[in-house]
């Protein structure tokens, strides 16, 4: 175990003095006691207490809450197997059998030499070069059986997860500071995002407009945040200038976590600059001094990259002190990385998050605009979306206008997986149709999409006309395709996993809701529902979507609910007939009575077996 | 199940299942209405006259308790084969109640700690009850909803007397049962 030699608390000594013992920086300590220790011990937790003055049950919170802190010993090395739809699509339930049976043990669990540790993990941003997994940080690829096992001999031999990159993939993945086996799969590079851009221009333009002058361009464009809702861009800018505070902060949400989603993977590997100068734009705008980019845990192989970007900003006047010679423009920016969690990518579960907290939503009001990021008034854009904003005060309000539909103006940076030939990121207008997405990324078979991940709308072959846009078919960047072999409740049935999964846990509805929920699909999927317990599931599904607290649970009854619209008959399929003068069909006695026959050591003779069918 | 319809009183039908009898002495709670309750109904199979059997179709069937052995769940399935309308009377028949505590600790652990290796635990031939005249244990206590479909709900550790008596005269009259705030209030 890495640090062993090290007592426990002059490790967290070390660790918090050099996070200047301050509490708002708990998930860097955390994760700096981990990589010393090898994991979170009691102890440690309580001396993190005592050092930055954080109550107890703050820093346990924080080490049970994020997926990739472990409270308990884990190997020296963490195999990490994506668990999303699409790999499980491309044989990830095969590499994981391998994976067993290679290691000796199961799941969550540890081998006995304290080499390994095997987990699930949710959707990587690798769904166009799946199954894929995450071995400590270093993303491996297109995994196979053999690929599998072939890996983890080579571990035992060498021990370096870094060593298993012998191919490193195209663009910045081959940069020295990445080195990564990712392969970027741009398929159609757009004129807004993946264009060429040349730093520093963005900023000189917007420095020869006011600040006021910058939101009104941005307005003009009528950009809408890429990353799901859809907010105006240029009114949550003006709303955080306008809002009463000494500083504020601008935060850019690389927390890319919407199963399906890699769009953003791509433009930080490749055009990270124009993000960070879009985040600059907004600072200015806004007038904002501190900037944050909260990257993914999953993502950790492009830090090193983003972190030379911004050193390099510095270095040419593009952040700190009077950036571009302008008196009093000071701004800067940290990036803060994450630590697995589904949740972060609401934008006030991330703030929470920034500030060394669990990353559970908070109420609204305030809004994040009025008091976000340490009561600061904040801006939470996604990586596209800042994107967007720098080549609007780039190019012009109206070129940007141009392209896409009059509610949805811009390009769109789609990321399609699943069954087709063609995966990966699409640059193109808004208004573009399904159909013609799909047929750019040949797929010739298609049975359901899933337009915007698991919290968006499943579709059938009948939407394939319809318009990816705000106005008719939103997403923030995931295009699942599945062909006609694939079961519809098979999709609804993972999804409703997932999100039992993520749910926070704040809030009854979404808590509760969920497992509900995912029952009911189970129990559908193995014949005993009926037409009842679907209506039931419907009501439930509307009581989640309202009385949740965030947008997890306000969105995630959406596969039940988009999928029963889109594949009614394939629902009706598994009902049985309910009758009214008997035991329900969801109830199984004998399922009921296994344990108790078993210590009786006798059978039931009320409910006999093999009288299932009898009743 | 068919029963031949009966002319003649309304006819209810009560029974307790994993309960404590709680919601029957509610139900008795009715003091001298309970004169007035002989009036209109006639009471079918029940504890309260010992009538142990069905022998007809009944209208109402009141259900304490939820199912926590092999034995409730059958009469629960009399009881909804019999029953024109079925109530499921008090917390433990709509949720599982106080019974089903044990519903997070798997049933073996249970009868570890009751039979075995508790501390006041005299059992030198370290048996678990086994006679087949017990019923045998279901995993977890199950509200009775998820057994078979219930009519009406009527909550509350025990529902008041008063809310049995409203939502019994609705029910004789043929009404669905809506109980004002103050009865359904438990503070």
């Amino acid at each position: 175990m890495p640090g062993n030699d090290r007592s426990v608390d002059t490790v967290v000594r070390e660790v918090c003095a050099a996070c200047g013992r301050d509490p708002t920086r708990m998930l860097d300590i955390v994760r700096g006691v981990q990589r010393r220790l090898g994991w979170v011990p009691e102890e440690a937790v309580d001396r993190i207490a005592a050092e930055t003055g954080a109550p107890r049950a703050e820093v346990a919170g924080v080490v049970s809450f994020y997926a990739f802190f472990a409270d308990r010993p884990q190997g020296r090395i963490v195999i990490r197997l994506c668990e999303d739809v699409i790999d499980k699509l491309h044989g990830a339930e095969r590499v994981a059998e391998a994976l067993v049976e290679e290691l000796g043990v199961g799941f969550d669990e540890t081998t006995p030499d304290g080499l390994f540790t095997l987990a699930w993990t949710p959707c990587i941003g690798m769904s166009d070069q799946a199954p894929a997994a995450l071995v400590d940080d270093v993303v491996i690829t297109r995994l196979s059986r053999d690929r599998a096992r072939q890996m983890v001999r080579e571990l035992r031999g060498h021990g370096d997860p870094h060593r298993l990159v012998r191919t490193w993939g195209d663009g910045n993945n081959a940069h020295p500071l990445v080195r990564a086996m990712v392969e970027n799969n741009i398929r159609h590079a757009g004129p807004v995002v993946l264009d060429g851009f040349e730093r520093g221009r963005a900023l000189e333009h917007a420095l020869r407009m006011s600040p006021i002058e910058v939101i009104r361009e941005i307005k003009i464009a009528r950009l809408r945040g890429r990353g799901g809702a859809g907010f105006p861009t240029g009114m949550k800018w003006e709303f955080t200038r306008a809002a009463p505070g000494e500083r504020k902060v601008v935060i850019c949400n690389a927390d890319e976590g919407e199963p399906g989603t890699f769009k953003d993977r791509v433009i930080l590997t490749e055009r990270a600059d124009l993000m960070l100068e879009g985040l600059t734009v907004a600072a200015y705008a806004i007038g904002a001094d501190e900037g944050i980019v909260y990257l993914r845990g999953e993502y950790a192989y492009l830090l090193a990259l983003l972190e030379d970007a911004i050193e390099r900003r510095r270095r040419d006047g593009l952040l700190g002190r009077r950036i571009l010679g302008r008196d009093g423009f000071d701004f800067d920016i940290r990036v803060q990385l994450g630590a697995g969690a589904y949740m972060c990518g609401e934008e006030t579960g991330l703030i929470a998050s920034c500030e060394g907290r669990r990353g559970d939503a908070k109420n609204r009001p305030p809004f994040p605009a009025q008091q976000g990021y340490l009561g600061r008034p904040t801006s939470v854009n996604n990586v596209e979306t800042l994107c967007c904003a720098a080549r609007i005060v780039e190019r012009g309000a109206g070129w940007f206008a141009g392209f896409g539909t009059k509610d949805s103006t811009g390009t769109k940076l789609f990321s399609v997986s699943g069954d087709c030939r063609r995966p990966g990121v699409y640059e193109l207008p808004f208004g573009t149709t399904l159909g013609e997405l799909l047929e750019r990324a040949g797929a010739d078979d298609i049975g359901a999409v899933q337009v915007g991940g698991p919290s968006g709308r499943m579709v059938g072959r009948d939407a394939l006309e319809r318009r990816l846009s705000f106005e008719d078919l939103p997403t923030g960047g995931s295009v699942m395709v599945f062909d006609t072999s694939r079961d519809p409740l098979w999709i609804v049935d993972e999804f409703m996993r997932f999100f039992v999964e993520e749910s926070c846990g704040f809030c009854t509805p979404c808590r509760v809701g969920n497992v509900v929920m995912h029952d009911a699909v189970r129990k559908v999927r193995a014949g005993q529902a009926s037409a009842a317990d679907v209506e039931r599931l419907r009501a439930l599904a509307g009581t989640v979507r309202t009385a949740s607290r965030c947008g997890l649970g306000q969105t995630s009854p959406n596969p039940v609910l988009s999928s029963l619209d889109a594949f009614p008959e394939r629902w009706r399929r598994e009902l049985r007939p309910a009758r009214r003068d008997d035991l329900l069909p969801t109830f199984d006695p004998r399922a009921a009575l296994r344990a108790a026959e078993l210590l009786a050591g006798r059978s039931s003779t009320v409910f006999p077996p093999g009288e299932e069918d009898a009743r | 199940m068919s029963d031949t319809p009966r002319a003649g009183k309304p006819r209810i039908a009560t029974c307790s299942l994993a309960g404590c009898f709680g919601c029957h002495m509610s139900l008795l709670d009715i003091d001298e209405r309970i004169f007035e309750l002989a009036e209109l109904v006639e009471f079918d199979r029940s504890p309260i006259d010992d009538k142990k059997k069905f022998d007809g179709r009944v209208e109402i069937g009141l259900i304490e308790g939820g199912c926590c052995n092999e034995e409730n769940v059958a009469t629960l399935r009399e009881f909804r084969r019999h029953c024109d309308v079925l109530v499921a009377l008090g917390d433990c028949a709509t949720m599982g109640g106080a019974p089903a505590l044990r519903n997070d600790i798997p049933l073996a652990e249970c009868l570890r700690e009751a039979y075995l290796e508790g501390p006041t635990v005299h059992n030198p031939e370290r048996r678990l009850p086994a006679d087949p005249e017990l019923p045998l244990l279901l995993d977890r206590v199950y509200p009775i909803q998820e057994v078979v479909p219930v009519d009406v709900f009527l909550p509350g550790c025990p529902p008041s007397a008063e809310a049995i008596w409203q939502a019994l005269v609705a029910l004789i009259e043929g009404r669905a049962p809506e109980l004002p705030y103050e009865l359904l209030k438990y503070d």
